[in-house]
């Protein structure tokens, strides 16, 4: 007999797995989290190092776009600069629903060591994050364990739910 | 180069705490090189300089802001100064009221640099100096943009880094290195709207800020209460572990066997 021949006893005798729709939605939507490249600096050579074969993203799903409108997750990776904050949420806002937000680093999350006029003081300021990734700047696998987080959260999460409208602050 | 100065001693002096302590300043020396002197005889001959001398090996020549296109044209095309390698102002509007802009020269034929210096108040307008070099062109938007002097006949005078809605100039010794007000709400006012102002809160710029009464970012050590609830209520009991109970066990010598010998 091959190996590779189906189990019909198995199953209750069906060749039939059953599962709820929440399940199947999210194991979709998780396992397929095309993020929005944000690289704004020196953070954006750790999260192309996640995206290289090292690291390799794409086994999580995640594959970088360059266009707001195929993304679900946008990666804030870097230092955003007060003239740049409009930009950032315009292309918040051209992401589809339902879209999380990960902000990578210390800069994005508090402004970092920048304390300066020039600097968003985070960009939670600007748009609503979901996870706050520390480090300065943070490896790939810290990165890689934040899309993980971002993973949990979404499991958790039933499809028919409507996404709360999201505490900026 | 600047000259090496061992560093052993270097906690040992107290620059930050002696009050009578003087900043060394770079000594000024008389112009003796024959090519700058030669440079300077030829500037002369068209233009008024105030005072010449060197400094680390630079010719300084300090003119009157009328002559700057002047001075530089004589020493691009008579003395070979072809490249501006460099060019800002200094804001000394607190000490003297104006501000003093720098031309740094380089003649890589002769291998000598020349600084050229003039002064201006604040209310006064430059020459633009693009025509004679291409690279005064952003140079001089990041002094309009910095220091707010006005260039005339620039082809092109916009802010080159700061948002062109930015107000004030970020570069002058009065400028807050945390902004002004405007600074300080410049994306909130932009993406939202003045009336977000009170929704979103003014920026959290102390790294080691914890609030007492924010329990739903900080929570209080000896005083966990649940999460964004009243800080002022009764924190929850924690059931501590049995600190009677040994961690280590004692060692019972009777129990222990003693091995003759070792593999």
């Amino acid at each position: 007999m091959a190996q590779h021949q189906i189990n019909s006893l198995a199953n209750a005798g069906l060749p039939v797995a059953l599962t709820t729709v929440d399940k199947l939605v999210n194991w979709g939507r998780t396992n397929s989290l095309w993020v929005l490249t944000y690289g704004l600096a020196c953070c954006a050579i750790e999260m192309m190092a996640s995206g290289a074969s090292r690291y390799d993203f794409d086994r999580f799903g995640v594959i970088f776009r360059a266009s707001p409108r195929q993304a679900d997750v946008m990666i804030v990776a870097g230092t955003l600069t007060k003239k740049h904050a409009e930009f950032i949420r315009r292309l918040y806002d051209q992401m589809a629903e339902p879209k999380w937000v990960i902000s990578m680093g210390s800069c994005a999350n508090t402004g970092g060591m920048f304390n300066t006029y020039a600097t968003v003081q985070g960009v939670d300021r600007v748009i609503p994050v979901d996870i706050y990734l520390p480090g300065c700047a943070p490896r790939p696998e810290t990165l890689q364990y934040a899309v993980m987080l971002l993973q949990k959260k979404l499991r958790k999460r039933s499809i028919f739910q409507k996404q709360k409208p999201k505490r900026l602050v | 180069m600047r000259p090496y100065r061992p560093k052993d001693n270097v906690q040992k002096k107290s620059y930050y705490t002696d009050r009578f302590w003087v900043a060394p300043r770079i000594p000024e020396e008389p112009v003796e090189d024959e090519i700058f002197k030669a440079d300077l005889r030829t500037l002369k001959k068209e233009i008024k300089v105030k005072k010449a001398y060197i400094q680390r090996g630079q010719l300084v020549i300090i003119i009157d802001a009328k002559d700057n296109v002047k001075a530089l044209q004589v020493l691009k095309e008579k003395c070979g100064y072809d490249i501006l390698s460099e060019m800002s102002a200094i804001d000394y509007l607190a000490q003297d009221g104006e501000f003093e802009i720098f031309y740094q020269l380089l003649a890589m034929s002769k291998r000598k640099r020349v600084r050229v210096k003039c002064r201006i108040k604040e209310d006064e307008a430059i020459e633009s100096v693009e025509p004679l070099f291409r690279s005064a062109d952003w140079s001089e938007r990041e002094m309009y943009d910095m220091f707010g002097i006005k260039v005339n006949n620039h082809p092109y005078l916009k802010r080159i880094l700061m948002p062109e809605d930015w107000v004030g100039y970020p570069l002058r010794k009065t400028y807050p290195l945390h902004g002004d007000e405007a600074a300080q709400w410049y994306e909130v006012d932009k993406i939202f709207g003045k009336e977000y102002r009170e929704i979103i809160g003014p920026e959290q710029r102390d790294a080691a800020y914890i609030s007492t009464t924010d329990t739903c970012n900080f929570a209080r050590i000896y005083h966990e209460v649940p999460r964004c609830a009243d800080p002022n209520s009764e924190p929850e009991k924690i059931e501590s572990f049995n600190e009677d109970a040994p961690l280590v066990e004692t060692f019972d010598l009777k129990k222990s066997k003693i091995v003759d010998k070792t593999r």
